[in-house]
């Protein structure tokens, strides 16, 4: 099972795409991407709809491949990595599927026994001890449909937990879920202060406030770095074009964004 | 009653029958569970037809010899499997397409070759529907061997085919050889194609691959329940259906069919948690 293992660079970042160029379903969904994030760093990815969020953390986790360009992670291509865990969006997931929540949190451990091996005592340890952390202790036994929204959420960040995962991308894990519960999704990913953690979302505002760094996205970086700097109304008319009006009011600019999805950019 | 149940057994060719056919119906829900769960259906119905020009050339080969014409047929369910994987891959087609051409271009080569042989259509028949009552004790050995190597494999990689099948994602990230699992679970299937081919035949196996799994998946919220009831609701078809078969005069295969998917259809009116409502 060692097949394709790789080690980590020493003094690497964390992820480094240069010139990164991904297609998606025939489309050029990203194009040559340069940016370098450090270990440890917390970011939000934002962009209008199809601006290549969810494409950059698939690329991110090595499930899509550049089609050029470089993207390099720990030092290495993403493939290889038992250290990325990815969280799909939740539409993305099978929620019909015969599995308990326990043993959603335990298929973390999959990849560090052979296949005929049983989870050892350290592994289910570490089992109950991510589900106590994410709160789920409780509800372990239950079929996976049988959660809410943010219990799902919580479900995957225990799993990335048990994976011993030091880069963990979140796709859309704010999607649906009313502000309490992102609140507290943000909580449990801010209380990851050791890994690198990515978090595609929409919610400029949350962005602004529970992140340190921001990355807005349109294809191409528009910009990366601090929310201040980022969120100036240049940038953001870049990101998001005619989809987002900045009206000044008497009470400080306001944004008014349109929901609805742009025409896919033909290539 | 007693006799009524003891009855066809009297005759050794019975036992043989009742033998196999629950061999195979306890042994293709194993693997049809991944098959419901990941949406493969289609495919493994393309794959039991695949098979078809194999048992021809084991039939012309082994002159009629029907050793031979499992060893055939393994063989090629075995490269039908992987051909259709690397098809569906390369080819910009839908996939569903890719399978479509496949299916529908072996099966009418393996016709074109049985109808060369004169008096092709009874042989035909049974290829296609079945003929459990003509099972030989030589025959037997191969199916048991074949259910056993099912169901080493799968305990064996049960794990790792669970999580290829719910997240394909985390497969990737957690370096499992994903490509080969995926061509493991075709060869499993193939291989169930070819235990079930003198059971129910080539036109009917999907339905003891994917009928008893989702009897299973009406009434578990766990995966290995689901094998289970899988099993169960496979093993009591094939007898129910031999014992229906020789009392009514219907052929067996179909008989066996008709009986899962009797139980299949009271399950999804009588399940008490009525799944269905609860998971949209």
């Amino acid at each position: 099972m060692s097949r394709g293992k790789v080690c980590h660079v020493p003094g690497a970042a964390a992820v480094e795409a240069v010139g990164l160029t991904v297609h998606y379903q025939g489309s050029v969904a990203l194009e040559n991407v340069h940016l370098r994030l450090e270990p440890g760093d917390h970011l939000a990815v934002l962009g209008p709809n199809g601006a290549g969020k969810s494409t950059f953390l698939k690329a991110v986790a090595g499930v899509v491949s550049p089609a050029a360009g470089e993207l390099r992670v720990y030092g290495h291509r993403p493939r290889g990595h038992i250290c990325i865990a990815y969280l799909p969006q939740r539409n993305a997931v099978d929620w019909s599927f015969p599995v308990t929540v326990r043993e959603v949190v335990a298929m973390g451990r999959v990849g560090r026994l052979l296949p005929w091996q049983r989870l050892r005592p350290a592994d289910l340890t570490r089992v109950d001890k991510a589900l106590a952390q994410v709160g789920l202790a409780p509800l372990a036994g239950r079929q996976i449909g049988e959660l809410s929204g943010g219990e799902q959420q919580r479900m995957f960040i225990a799993r990335a937990l048990v994976q011993e995962a030091e880069l963990i991308l979140l796709d859309e894990p704010l999607a649906g879920l009313d502000a309490t519960t992102q609140d507290e999704i943000l909580r449990l990913a801010g209380e990851l202060a050791e890994a690198t953690v990515l978090v595609s979302m929409h919610e400029l505002g949350i962005a602004r406030d529970r992140f340190p760094q921001v990355l807005l996205l349109n294809r191409r970086v528009v910009a990366l770095g601090p929310p201040e700097k980022v969120f100036t109304a240049a940038h953001l008319r870049e990101a998001y074009g005619g989809a987002l009006q900045l009206v000044r009011t008497v009470d400080g600019a306001f944004v008014v964004g349109d929901s609805c999805p742009r025409e896919e950019p033909k290539s | 009653m007693i006799e009524y149940l003891v009855e066809p057994f009297a005759f050794p060719f019975m036992i043989r029958a009742l033998v196999a056919a629950v061999l195979a119906a306890a042994v293709c829900p194993v693997v049809g569970t991944y098959v419901v769960l990941r949406g493969m259906a289609f495919l493994g119905d393309a794959l039991a037809h695949s098979i078809l020009p194999g048992v021809a050339v084991g039939y012309l080969v082994g002159r009629g010899d029907r050793s031979t014409v499992l060893w055939w047929a393994l063989g090629t369910a075995a490269g039908a499997a992987l051909v259709m994987g690397a098809v569906a891959r390369r080819a910009r087609l839908k996939e569903d397409t890719a399978i479509g051409i496949v299916l529908a271009a072996m099966f009418a080569l393996g016709i074109a070759l049985i109808s060369s042989v004169r008096g092709y259509a009874v042989d035909l028949t049974h290829f296609l529907f079945g003929n459990v009552l003509a099972v030989r004790a030589q025959e037997l050995w191969l199916i048991g061997g074949l259910a056993g190597g099912v169901l080493l494999t799968v305990a064996l990689f049960h794990r790792e085919l669970v999580v290829a099948s719910f997240d394909p994602v985390l497969a990737v990230n957690l370096r499992l050889p994903v490509r080969a699992l995926h061509n493991l679970l075709l060869l499993l299937v193939a291989a169930t194609v070819v235990l079930s081919l003198q059971v129910v035949g080539v036109a009917l196996t999907l339905a003891l691959l994917v009928t008893p799994p989702a009897t299973g998946y009406l009434l578990a919220r766990r995966l290995r329940h689901m094998m289970g009831v899988g099993v169960a609701a496979g093993v009591l078809s094939a007898v129910s259906g031999i014992y229906l078969s020789y009392y009514t005069g219907i052929a067996t295969g179909p008989s066996i069919v008709l009986v899962a998917t009797g139980i299949f259809v009271l399950t999804l009116f009588l399940s008490p948690r009525r799944r269905a409502f609860l998971y949209r």
